[in-house]
């Protein structure tokens, strides 16, 4: 983004919150306005219209009546609740002079008590971010089956407490936005976001514009993650900047800004109980759930907390269970959706579960595992909760067949037998497994037209956005398999809402489903038309003929034949209009989901401490998955392999920490790490083909985000092992000083002391 | 991230430079290699009215030996040190030292002379220079004169050069006979700044005692600290558990490394023993290794 320079252009620098909770007594932006360079400062009493970022739908705000107070504004008005929340921007030359005059702002608070713990949050005692509406900002609760009378009848009761710390995307280059404002025409041009159609329609609803008048432009974005997705407050700044200095502003976030004003995600708290039988069979499973969100909700609103109860039970056969979530505002980052929102925080609790459980019942964890996995018997597997607002309804794949199949493929008993030789010599080795469900393909529908250039290129447009993730290679396959072209016949164009009107975007892995299959139907669309042209050209029935290597002929016969650009140029105007059919070669499509399909598969580690200082080094590193079919096998594996160092960083590197009084101590890459090239082991990828979904035409399950999920479990088990005090990392990150923590190192300082 | 407004100077002579910071005082800054000042400046942490750039001083970048020493420019590549010959039969520890520094491109603009003035005591090279009692050439309009590594660095980011002094050359003693080195440090990554760490240098008499010992400890304290009590617990010792355990719980004893996120005191306490203890095992080691 920062490599697109307009003509023209001005810098915008936001003044963000130096305190985390305070009431604004005053701003004085005097001297900022009269400082050389300086062409605009604005507070929120200088925005017209709309001043608070708006849900992205109305479906959570129906159901907490006071979701709207919680919703972030674009400017702070009276108060400020989080470190780095935006309060003045101002407009200038270029961004040192913007930086300089946004240090002349002075801003007087008057601080306020702070809260910075989800459940402390809830005490009748604690300071409210939105008065006078409740901290807690949404509650779900799902349950079904008889989780008492399970709990009453159980062998085996086991509760333990889990925290997953607070994480971000952190994509490589900052977010930022282009607003360009052509008074002529009264149209609006930027560059910037992610989700370029539901941006546009917010940002035009807030300025108030017809949504044809705001055009959004994809440009490389380096990287999203989920947490760059929605309209963000800056864009709202730019976009009022430009239209009321009629110069294009340019927005770029530095990364201090990028640790503290980009959303985070996860931390929760998980207090999770389990009921088994003498067996180690699951009777009921119960979670409650605090879920920090941060100061205000973001437009996916409580998504994460309701994705999170949903999907605590995993593959799992768990007859009765009981979830609630607390989705609470403290006085921190606001919160969104990454990579496997609430699916790495809820796998990682209820596997540790499983661990703990495995110890009390004195069964290996690998056979209570094995006990309680569902396999093709027990599908369609519906046990009556709501996932995000659809049905959970789990119909394809057998987990036990994939998690033996897994374990067999990457050896895993051997690595066990490795690992115990290591420890006998008196190392510290250990292995850990997590398995974990996840869903994909949220997100109702996505748009694709297809186009046959007759001069030899075929356009696909998408309603989907390329975030790095190959979109382009695989809808190129796509198509070009239902044309029998090439792929590198094929261009696709996207997140341009001129040229692609309508669309839905890139999140919660749904792109080769859902995008992929309104290509596909617009592609077999095309073949359609091209066999009823062709047709008509040749003077055969429709029936007789075949489509092969981008030539239609009649079975059995090559010549006479025609190419498909040879079709599409035939049946140019003329032509076209004699038939009275619509001219050239082409279709749109928009793909209907109907449902969200459900990967599944295992994360298998093997790792040494040094308990001396908690030290951790990888030895193997193994993810597996069941895909359901495979586009491309090599995106496949990227894929997998990326979420799955995204998930390292969270089990051991990455958290979002703040002082007492809620200053937030992670704004430089010194403080907030993320794992290197250096730090991640080799990781080998398993994917199965063995049981494709009947829920789309691709017969494919979303694996963006899988790679990630049990990284967290799965080490933890690991370090466990490795420890031989089975069952006792309970957070993550797992940081040096925790694992040290974990063993006897203490007491071997106060030897070598002494 | 953008810097506030500077005046730049990027004189062609030591002289011009002495002038301008006898000019400036406390308002300059001297910029080398730019791997701790320029984040600094972005962050908008420093505010230096002046920078004044080494960059066409060339004269200053050199690594020779005479005398029994190693000299080396204050404009010196961190990665020249990596990468020479000398250095690595001359002075192994300097070099065992610089690997730990940052990643290839930060050494590949990074200054030997650069991160001593910056004297972060969680810096590799600091620690190294002062288990090597380096000496410091410093030059000013009042003329030049030579510190010890252990008056050179004073406290956090502290030295005891003059606003109007400049650093011109480190001169390191090579290597003597009989002798080992070690540097050893944890860090959370890869080129982060360590956990805690240590360096040590071990020489053994011809039966195999210790016959003397310098050991640095890295991210311990306020500077890089020479571990005296455990050098005088070495000398005259041979080199094995016992003694380097030893060794390290008096290194420790007295230190009070800086809290931070990535962990506490106590910890780190913890991880600087480890290190110091491996250390002078390994160092010893090298040492009889060198000996046979």
């Amino acid at each position: 983004l920062d490599d697109i320079e307009l003509a023209g252009q001005l810098a915008m620098r936001v003044v963000r919150a130096d305190v985390p909770h305070a009431r604004i007594v005053s701003i004085d932006v005097a001297e900022a306005q009269h400082a050389a360079g300086v062409h605009l400062v604005l507070t929120a009493a200088d925005l017209e219209g709309p001043r608070v970022i708006p849900l992205r739908t109305d479906y959570y705000a129906k159901q907490f009546p006071h979701l709207g107070e919680h919703c972030h504004p674009v400017l702070a008005q009276d108060r400020v609740c989080y470190v780095g929340q935006p309060v003045v921007a101002v407009v200038a030359d270029d961004p040192y002079v913007a930086e300089d005059a946004a240090e002349l702002v002075r801003i007087e608070y008057e601080e306020l008590p702070v809260v910075l713990d989800a459940a402390a949050a809830l005490d009748d005692e604690a300071p409210l971010l939105h008065p006078p509406a409740s901290n807690e900002g949404a509650r779900f609760e799902r349950r079904y089956g008889d989780v008492d009378a399970a709990f009453d009848k159980a062998e085996h009761h086991v509760v333990a407490e889990f925290r997953v710390g607070r994480h971000a995307g952190v994509p490589l280059e900052p977010r930022g936005c282009i607003a360009d404002y052509d008074a002529g025409r009264d149209q609006l041009s930027l560059w910037g976001a992610v989700h370029v159609h539901n941006t546009r329609d917010l940002l035009a609803d807030m300025l108030e514009m017809p949504r044809s008048s705001v055009r959004f432009r994809q440009c490389d974005i380096g990287g999203s993650f989920g947490s760059r997705g929605g309209l963000y407050p800056e864009y709202v700044l730019v976009a009022h900047a430009s239209r009321a200095l009629k110069r294009p502003v340019k927005w770029v976030e530095d990364r201090r800004e990028n640790l503290v004003a980009t959303s985070h995600a996860r931390e929760q708290t998980h207090r999770i109980e389990g009921a088994f039988d003498s067996n180690g069979r699951i009777l009921a499973i119960r979670d409650e759930i605090w879920h920090d969100k941060g100061a205000y909700y973001r437009q996916s609103g409580p998504l994460v907390s309701d994705i999170t109860v949903g999907m605590i039970c995993g593959p799992y056969r768990v007859p009765a269970y009981h979830g609630v979530i607390h989705s609470v505002t403290t006085n921190k980052t606001p919160m969104t959706a990454y990579r496997a929102p609430g699916r790495f925080e809820g796998t990682f609790a209820r596997e540790r579960l499983l661990d703990h459980a495995a110890i009390q019942i004195g069964l290996p964890s690998d056979e209570l595992r094995r006990v309680n996995l569902l396999t093709h018997e027990d599908l369609p597997w519906e046990p009556g909760i709501e996932i995000a607002s659809e049905s959970f309804r789990f119909d394809s794949g057998d987990v036990l067949a994939h998690y033996d199949k897994a374990l067999s493929q990457i050896g895993y008993s051997d690595w066990r037998r490795e690992a115990e030789a290591l420890r006998n010599a008196g190392r510290c080795v250990g292995t850990g497994l997590g398995v974990y469900l996840d869903k994909a393909g949220l997100g109702v529908y996505e748009t694709a037209t297809v186009w046959v250039d007759p001069r030899g290129r075929v356009r696909v447009t998408t309603g989907a956005q390329s975030v790095g993730q190959g979109l382009e290679t695989i809808l190129a396959q796509i198509v070009a398999d239902e044309l029998t072209l090439t792929p590198q016949d094929v261009e696709v164009v996207y997140g341009d809402t001129d040229l692609v009107p309508d669309g839905v975007g890139s999140w919660s892995s749904r792109s080769t489903v859902i995008a992929g299959g309104a290509a596909l139907d617009a592609a077999r669309k095309t073949v359609q038309k091209a066999l009823r042209v062709a047709a008509d050209l040749l003077e055969v029935s429709p029936n007789d003929l075949v489509l092969e290597s981008g030539r239609i002929h009649v079975a059995g016969s090559s010549e006479p034949s025609l190419s498909i650009w040879q079709i599409a140029d035939e049946w140019a105007g003329p032509r076209a209009r004699l038939a009275g059919d619509e001219p050239g070669l082409g279709a749109a499509a928009t793909y209907i989901d109907g449902h969200m399909n459900y990967p599944y598969g295992v994360a298998a580690v093997m790792l040494e401490i040094d308990p001396e200082l908690g030290r951790l080094v990888f030895h193997r590193y193994a993810t597996s998955c069941e895909a359901g079919r495979v586009i491309n096998p090599e995106a496949t594996r990227g894929q997998v392999i990326g979420a799955a160092v995204q998930g390292i960083g969270g089990a051991l590197f990455e958290d979002f920490l703040y002082s007492q009084d809620g200053q937030p101590l992670a704004t430089t890459f010194i403080d907030y790490l993320l794992p290197t090239a250096v730090d991640v082991p080799s990781i080998d990828v398993f994917v199965t083909e063995d049981a494709p979904t009947p829920d789309n035409p691709l017969r494919a399950k979303g694996i963006g985000e899988v790679g990630v999920i049990a990284a967290g479990a799965a080490i933890a088990s690991a370090v466990d092992d490795a420890l031989g005090a089975r069952g006792v990392a309970r957070k993550l990150p797992l940081t040096p000083q925790q694992i040290y923590a974990l063993t006897a190192g203490r007491a071997k300082l106060e030897e070598l002391q002494e | 991230m953008k810097p506030p407004k500077f005046d730049y100077f990027d004189p062609e002579t030591v002289e011009e430079v002495l002038s301008l910071l006898h000019e400036y005082g406390d308002d300059a800054k001297v910029l080398a290699g730019g791997q701790s000042l320029v984040p600094l400046l972005n962050l908008r942490l420093a505010r230096p009215a002046v920078i004044v750039s080494l960059r066409r001083l060339t004269s200053l970048d050199e690594l020779s030996e005479a005398n029994g020493a190693l000299r080396i420019g204050a404009l010196t590549r961190q990665a020249t040190l990596e990468r020479s010959s000398v250095l690595a039969r001359r002075s192994p520890l300097l070099r065992e030292a610089v690997r730990y520094v940052g990643h290839p491109q930060i050494r590949n603009r990074g200054t030997v002379g650069g991160s001593a003035v910056h004297a972060d005591p969680a810096a590799e090279l600091p620690t190294a220079l002062v288990v090597l009692d380096a000496v410091f050439h410093v030059e000013s309009r009042h003329g030049s004169r030579r510190i010890s590594a252990r008056e050179f660095f004073r406290g956090y980011f502290t030295t005891s050069l003059a606003p109007d002094e400049l650093l011109v050359a480190i001169e390191v003693p090579t290597q003597p006979k009989m002798t080992g080195i070690a540097f050893e440090e944890f860090a959370r990554r890869a080129g982060d700044f360590a956990l805690g760490g240590a360096a040590a240098m071990i020489s053994l008499d011809p039966t195999g005692a210790c016959s003397g010992a310098a050991i640095g400890l890295l991210a311990a304290g306020p500077a890089p600290l020479r571990a005296v009590d455990a050098e005088s617990i070495l000398v005259g010792q041979r080199i094995n558990l016992d003694s380097a355990r030893a060794a390290a719980a008096a290194a420790v004893a007295d230190i009070k490394p800086l809290a931070d996120v990535h962990g506490d005191s106590a910890y780190r306490r913890t991880v600087v023993a480890a290190m110091c203890r491996r250390a002078i095992l390994n160092a010893g080691a090298a040492a009889t290794e060198a000996a046979a």
